[in-house]
Order: C-alpha cells, then sequence, then structure tokens
C-alpha cells in the first residue's frame, strides 16, 4: 500500500472534454485498424493465402464488435493480447487439429485443384498423333511462329493462338522456299538458325495451334501435336489416363490405379480419423509407440519423484530459522537453475559423451563407464540424472517456501504428544506440504510430459529403435517423435499423423490439467472475500 | 502450563545433539554444492584450456589462457557479441510487451464480472498447455506469408520473432497475475470509483503501484524464458544466421562442431549464462516469492 493517489486528485483530473477526446481517438484508431485489414486482404487474396485471409477477417470482426458494442467493454482491455493469442497460438491449433484429419504431409502438400491442374497440363505424343520438323521465327516484338513440316513433305504455318494452316509460298507474306522446303522469309518475321532456336528459352513452353489441338517444340528436331494425357472425371473422382485407358481413382489423396500403380504428386485430402486409428490400433504402430508412450509416462513420473524428492529433502535439512552460511548454501544450490537449460543440457552432453569427463573419468578408474548414449537404459538414466540436476533446485524453493508456512504450533503439539521426526514428517509436514505445492507438481508433471527440449538437446531420442517404421529411439517421449515425424527431414514426414499425436497428447496433459482444476482451489476467487 | 515445561525440557536437551546436526548437515551441503556446480566449474575450466576440444580437456587446465575467448570475440562464423544483443533486445522488448498485455487482460479478469468470464480463463489456461511444436508449421507459414506483403514482418526478422512470443504472452504469466489482483481489496477501487475516476485512472494510479513487486517478478521470469527460448527462434530465423538469438546459435554452432569447438562452445555459454545467472543471485527472494506465490497460498 505505498503510493496511493488520493480521490480527490483523481476527481480534479476529471476534466469536462474528458469523454468526447478519447472516444474520437478510439474511432480514428479502428478505423485506421480496419483500413490496414481491409488492405493487408486484397493483397493476400490477390496472392491467393485464403487460410490467412480468413484469420485477419475473422480477428478484425473482433476488433470491430468488443470497440463497438458497449457490453464488450472488459474485453477491450485484454485486445491487443487476444488478436495476438488469436494469431500466434489460435489459428496454429486450429491448423493443427484440421491437419490431424488429413493426410498433410510428403507427396501430400498441395491441394486437390492444384494437383488436378497439374496433372492436366501434362501432354503426351499420340502414336497416331502427327510428329512435324520445325523451324522458328520471331518477330522484333517477340512473337513466334513455326514454320513445320510434316513427313510428306507438306508445309504448315502455325502461329500461338491461330489454328494450324496448310501454306504455299505466296500465302501471306510467305516467302521462297529453301532446299529444305523451308521459306527464307515470312513478312515481318526474322527466320531463327537451329542454334538460336534450339538455345531460346521460351520457345518450348509456347503452344502453337489452337486451343486443344496444339503444337509444341518438344525436341531439337521434332514438334507435335500433344494432347492432355489425363481427363478428369468429377463423377467418379478419377483421372482417366488416354494414352492407355487406365483409370486411377482417388484413394486417401492418390490417384491410384486398380492394379495399385500411383500418380505423384498426391494432394491433401480428409481421411477423417484414420490417423487416430493408426495411433491406437495398427500393428505397425503399435510395437514402438507403446513403449514410447509407457517411457513417455515412466519419465514424467519418475522425473517428479526423484526431483521433487531430492528437492524436499534439501529443503527439510536446512529448514532452520539459523543455520551457518544458509544463504550461500541456497545460493550455490540454485545454480543449475539459473543457467539457461539449453547451455545445460548441451554441456552434460558434453560431459557424458565418449570423450566427456565423467566417461573418461569412469574409464580411468573402473576401466569401463556407461555407455550413456548407446544403451537404452543407461541412456534413460542418464536423461532422468542431467534432468534432476536440472529441476531439484526449483523444488527445493517451492518446498522451503512452504515449509516456511507450516505454522511452528503444529509441530508444537505433535511433539507434546511424543512424535517422533518420522511421524512429524509424515503425519504433519508432507500432507501439508503437498496441499501446497500440489498444484505446482501436477504442472511439473505436465511440463516434463513434454519436455521436448531436454531430449531434443540431450541425445534426440537416441538410441534409434531397430526396425521401426519411422524414426523412433529408446528415449523419444511423444513429442519427440512428433518432431521427428515432421521436422527431421529423411524419411516420410507425416504431419497428419504427427498432429494426431499432437491432439492425442493434448488430450492427456489437458485431462491432468482439469483433474488439477478439480482438487485445487485455484478457480476460486479471491477477491470476493477480501 | 506442564506440556510448556514438557517442550521446553525436550529443547534443551535437544541443544546437545544441535552442534553434532549441523556439522552433519553441513558436510552433506558440500557434497550437494559439489554436484550443483560441477558442470558449471567444468565449463569455467574448458573455456579457459587452449587445447579447446572436448577429449583434450583436463579438469585444472594446463597453461590456462584466454584464448578460446579471443576467437570467440573474433571468430566471423560465430558472431558472438551480435546474438548476444539480439537475445538481449528480443527479450527485454518481449518482457515488456507481454507484461503490458498481461496485466491490462488480468485486471479486466480481476475487476470485471462479464459473461464467459470464467470460459475465457480456463479456455486460455487450457490453450497454454496445447502443445504448439507442430503448430510452428502454420506460425512458419503465416509469417512467410505475410512477409511477403509486409516485409519488416518476415522469417528472419526480429519483429516477427517478437510477434510470436507475444502471442502466447497472455496464456502463460495471466493467471499468476490475477491472483495477485485478487488479493487487492476492491474497495480501493471502489472508493475511487464514488469519487468519479474511470477504471483506466484507478488502474494506472492506484493498481498498477501496488503491483510493483509482481510485475518485476512476472518481467524477469519472462526475460528469462524468451532469453532461453531457441525452439520458435528456430524456426522463425534459421536462414538468417546473423540475426539468430545466441541460444539459437549456440545451438547450430554445437549440432555442427560440437567436439572440436568444445572450448569456444564454452567460452560463449559462460558469457551467455551470467546475465540471467546474475539476475537470479541477485533477486532470488522476489524470484523464489513469485515462483511460490501459487504454492503457498495454495
Amino acid at each position: 500500500m505505498a503510493s496511493r493517489t488520493s480521490p480527490e486528485t483523481l476527481k480534479s483530473q476529471k476534466s469536462p472534454a474528458k469523454s468526447v477526446l478519447p472516444k474520437v481517438l478510439e474511432f480514428a484508431l479502428l478505423i485506421a485498424v480496419n483500413i490496414f485489414s481491409a488492405w493487408f486482404i486484397t493483397r493476400l487474396v490477390a496472392l491467393g493465402y485464403y487460410p490467412l485471409v480468413a484469420v485477419i477477417a475473422v480477428l478484425t470482426l473482433l476488433v470491430d464488435v468488443v470497440m463497438i458494442r458497449k457490453q464488450a467493454y472488459p474485453l477491450r482491455w485484454m485486445l491487443v493480447g487476444l488478436v495476438l493469442m488469436g494469431l500466434f497460438t489460435i489459428y496454429p491449433i486450429i491448423f493443427t487439429i484440421w491437419v490431424a484429419f488429413t493426410n498433410y504431409g510428403e507427396g501430400h502438400m498441395i491441394t486437390k485443384q492444384q494437383a488436378i491442374e497439374q496433372f492436366l497440363d501434362r501432354n503426351y505424343l499420340p502414336e497416331t498423333g502427327k510428329a512435324y520438323s520445325w523451324t522458328a521465327f520471331k518477330t522484333s516484338e517477340g512473337e513466334y511462329a513455326l514454320w513445320l513440316i510434316d513427313d510428306a513433305d507438306v508445309g504448315y504455318l502455325a502461329k500461338p493462338g491461330e489454328p494450324l494452316v496448310q501454306a504455299v509460298p505466296g500465302d501471306a507474306g510467305i516467302g521462297e522456299l529453301d532446299s529444305k522446303s523451308i521459306p527464307e522469309t515470312i513478312e515481318g518475321y526474322e527466320r531463327l538458325n537451329p542454334f538460336l532456336a534450339t538455345a531460346d528459352k521460351t520457345l518450348p513452353d509456347i503452344q502453337f495451334g489452337e486451343e486443344g489441338k496444339t503444337i509444341q517444340v518438344r525436341s531439337p528436331s521434332e514438334a507435335a501435336e500433344l494432347i492432355p494425357l489425363y481427363i478428369y472425371d468429377a463423377e467418379k473422382d478419377a483421372l482417366v489416363d488416354q494414352q492407355t485407358g487406365v483409370v486411377y481413382t482417388n484413394l486417401r489423396g492418390t490417384f491410384t490405379s486398380s492394379a495399385g500403380q500411383e500418380l505423384k504428386p498426391g494432394f491433401v485430402e480428409s481421411i477423417q480419423l484414420t490417423n487416430f486409428w493408426e495411433f491406437f490400433v495398427s500393428p505397425a504402430m503399435r510395437g514402438p509407440l507403446v513403449r514410447l508412450v509407457a517411457w513417455n509416462f515412466g519419465f514424467a513420473f519418475f522425473s517428479l519423484v526423484l526431483n521433487f524428492g531430492l528437492g524436499l529433502a534439501i529443503a527439510i535439512l536446512f529448514n532452520d530459522k539459523v543455520f551457518p552460511f544458509k544463504k550461500l548454501i541456497r545460493s550455490l544450490l540454485i545454480i543449475p537453475y539459473t543457467v539457461p537449460a539449453l547451455i545445460t543440457i548441451l554441456i552434460w552432453r558434453g560431459m557424458m559423451g565418449e570423450l566427456g569427463i565423467i566417461t573418461r573419468t569412469m574409464q580411468d578408474w573402473f576401466n569401463w563407464s556407461p555407455p550413456w548414449f548407446t544403451d537404452p537404459w543407461w541412456a534413460k538414466i542418464a536423461i532422468l540424472l542431467v534432468n534432476l540436476w536440472l529441476s531439484y533446485p526449483y523444488f527445493m524453493l517451492i518446498s522451503s517456501g512452504a515449509l516456511q508456512s507450516i505454522p511452528d504450533d503444529i509441530y508444537e503439539a505433535a511433539v507434546v504428544d511424543g512424535a517422533n521426526p518420522w511421524q512429524k514428517f509424515r503425519s504433519i509436514t508432507f500432507p501439508l506440504l503437498l496441499v501446497a505445492v500440489g498444484p505446482l507438481l501436477i504442472a511439473s508433471f505436465t511440463f516434463n510430459f513434454n519436455n521436448f527440449n531436454l531430449i531434443y538437446l540431450f541425445n534426440g531420442g537416441g538410441p534409434p529403435m531397430a526396425g521401426t517404421s519411422t524414426p523412433a529411439g529408446h528415449t523419444d517421449i511423444l513429442i519427440s517423435y512428433v518432431y521427428n515425424l515432421a521436422f527431421s527431414g529423411g524419411t516420410g514426414i507425416d504431419y497428419g499423423f504427427a498432429a494426431a499425436i499432437t491432439i492425442v497428447i493434448f488430450f492427456i496433459v489437458g485431462a491432468i490439467t482439469l483433474f488439477q482444476f478439480r482438487f485445487t482451489r485455484m478457480w476460486e476467487e479471491v477477491s470476493e472475500n477480501v | 502450563m506442564s506440556s510448556t515445561s514438557t517442550y521446553q525440557r525436550i529443547r534443551s536437551s535437544a541443544k546437545a545433539q544441535r552442534s553434532f546436526s549441523i556439522g552433519i548437515r553441513l558436510v552433506i551441503a558440500v557434497f550437494l554444492i559439489i554436484f550443483s556446480i560441477f558442470p558449471v566449474l567444468w565449463v569455467v575450466s574448458a573455456s579457459l584450456d587452449p587445447s579447446g576440444s572436448l577429449g583434450g580437456q583436463s579438469l585444472i587446465p594446463r597453461n590456462p589462457g584466454f584464448d578460446n575467448y579471443k576467437e570467440l570475440m573474433t571468430s566471423g562464423d560465430f558472431p558472438f557479441w551480435r546474438w548476444f544483443g539480439n537475445s538481449i533486445k528480443i527479450a527485454s522488448i518481449t518482457s515488456v510487451l507481454s507484461l503490458a498485455i498481461t496485466t491490462v487482460a488480468a485486471y479486466a479478469f480481476s475487476r470485471f464480472r462479464f459473461r464467459g468470464r470464467q470460459t475465457m480463463l480456463k479456455a486460455i489456461f487450457l490453450i497454454q498447455v496445447f502443445p504448439t511444436l507442430l503448430a510452428l508449421v502454420a506460425t512458419f507459414l503465416m509469417i512467410k506469408q505475410t512477409g511477403d506483403i509486409i516485409p519488416f514482418i518476415d522469417l528472419g526478422t526480429h519483429t516477427a520473432l517478437i510477434l510470436v512470443y507475444l502471442g502466447g504472452a497472455m496464456g502463460v504469466n495471466i493467471w499468476l497475475m490475477k491472483g495477485f489482483l485478487d488479493t487487492i481489496p476492491r474497495d480501493i477501487d471502489e472508493s475511487a470509483m464514488v469519487e468519479g475516476a474511470s477504471h483506466w485512472q484507478i488502474f494506472i494510479k492506484l493498481i498498477l503501484p501496488l503491483l510493483r513487486p509482481i510485475l518485476i517478478v512476472v518481467a524477469i521470469l519472462n526475460y528469462i524464458g524468451t532469453y532461453g527460448e531457441f525452439v520458435l527462434a528456430r524456426v522463425m530465423l534459421l536462414g538468417d544466421r546473423p540475426q539468430y538469438t545466441l541460444m539459437l546459435g549456440l545451438q547450430v554452432f554445437t549440432s555442427a562442431l560440437f567436439n572440436q569447438r568444445w572450448g569456444v562452445f564454452a567460452a560463449g555459454a559462460l558469457i551467455g549464462a551470467l546475465p540471467i545467472m546474475i539476475i537470479y543471485l541477485i533477486l532470488q527472494d522476489q524470484i523464489v516469492g513469485g515462483l511460490t506465490t501459487g504454492a503457498v497460498k495454495g
């Protein structure tokens, strides 16, 4: 209650103009925000970034509603936070949920429409179709024309967008033919020599002739009438190969023939619950996943027990009002907690590594050292050890805070009743402490359940499990496995499956969190009774 | 009366054992301290060891010197000071802005009663435990697309990274802040309200000064969190080496040359860890207070 301004001062600052100027500024700001959004959305639409368009539109609407409606006044206080949360937390979460129901991943990155467009652009040279030898002509404006000669030595003039015409010298400014039956000149055009024409980069992309019957340069010697290889049958949702007659039907985002042949690329498509189904029942996944989930829970549980155990033991040991060097001891003991975790994890990796001091010292002393990075069990022990080092100071701090909040007279009464130290601890200290730090313990469990940094930085989940269909290691937890699936590159990026696992993790962690709410008084409003 | 005297008797007999007990505990303390600071000592030693490699290092370095530090300062592929500056800049801006966003929002949650308030609070808490690792794909795409239109919010810019950090600001500390605000009696607001003060005036003039201790704690915790973060930084900045934060720089550096350049890494890690260590050791009481607020009040 240090500096309390008196109500008088507040009152005197209230000027008559108060309610007008802020309103005007507010309104101007709101208009500016809307203009900016409108401009931004137009640009986004032009570039085709539709999901982002939707997000910006929704958030702009939110801003408008909150600023205009009187009932939404409290929300104005958190508007900036809400908008940023919407953009960078909620939208990505919605994206993740959407992805979980799709096959988004390697080979399935583009939309169905984009994929079909790609397929429809593919042409082929039909066996019966005519092939020509060609000579290129070019105007000074950069327009091209082709002189084509077919097998029967008949000459044709082809221009982009115009029907192919059989032509002889004299027609449309065509000059005399040379020994190879190619006109020396065409009016307005310059004949390109074969080398120049072959080196021309735009030429192979130009479609000559009328639409549907276009002729393209295919090789230095040959131009041909190409026709589309595929026709899309919307009713059957299938592509029909015009050359072979094979029908490729859409099977989970890949056009697949009845013989199992797949057309690349595939596309993103909803596959409903398949990803979740795979997580829970697919035998291919079950092997590594069961072990992964077991270790995930084991890791979080043992971390909690060990870290809290050591932290609490230290807190009790030094829970004395007067203890020599108390402050110094505490300062030194919290040092692990003060170094950024990334640095300490990397330091431990170095120390326990093949060349590290721990390994070398043990080699010198016992002629043996634990295979911290190559043996599945030692790797797990190493992870727990490093995590113990990283987090016992935190538990020491919160435990000693909680210990001090336990009133002394309870202990005094217990002593009178003849309780021994163990009884005091078991029946007084520990229960009271658990009530106090319980929520933090649960929070710590959920934190460790997803402790990506530790696993990723220390050993990347290694050593690798043998014979798994996706990269998985013996110390991988679900979240680091998700990382392997989604980002590690190499084999089979599968965002869809990774997203499904993310959602499973969320359900586990969310359930624990809700459980925590039920049994703590966190939701209660303190201020109502003050 | 008799209970008091019994108690005193027990106290005085226990006094004899007390010095012994303290001695034992001091010995245990020494062991624990060794366990705590050994890795740090080892890094100090590594940073002073001119051999510079992981395998060549011994705990007490032969010919200790500052070669690693010199290399750190001058090496071209390791723009240490730049990264260090980036980290401090990003962490400072993020923690100040995030503090502002959180405090104002927490005030509204604590003081106003509106429909959906409890739901929003719970939702914010639940959203916060959603694993965002995969959501990074969406964040990455979004920033990339924004960058096509607004160049200063693009991949590789600190503005984008800070904005993304701020997107998580509300989730992290709003509960801590609201809890603290709830302990400030509402009579204060109400009496000012009767005098005709607006909510904003009450917040700025009355509430903020009372919040100062918790503001410092939240800002520091946020600063430390942002300073140590590397996953988001990696996604946002990876292509742009000079823009790295120090943690990202150290991580990328070690993944390539861990064993050979161990000494340089140690020197960089040590300087990088120093600001946070100093903050902790100076302000440990306040930080401990902040960490245990929820617990002790429980």
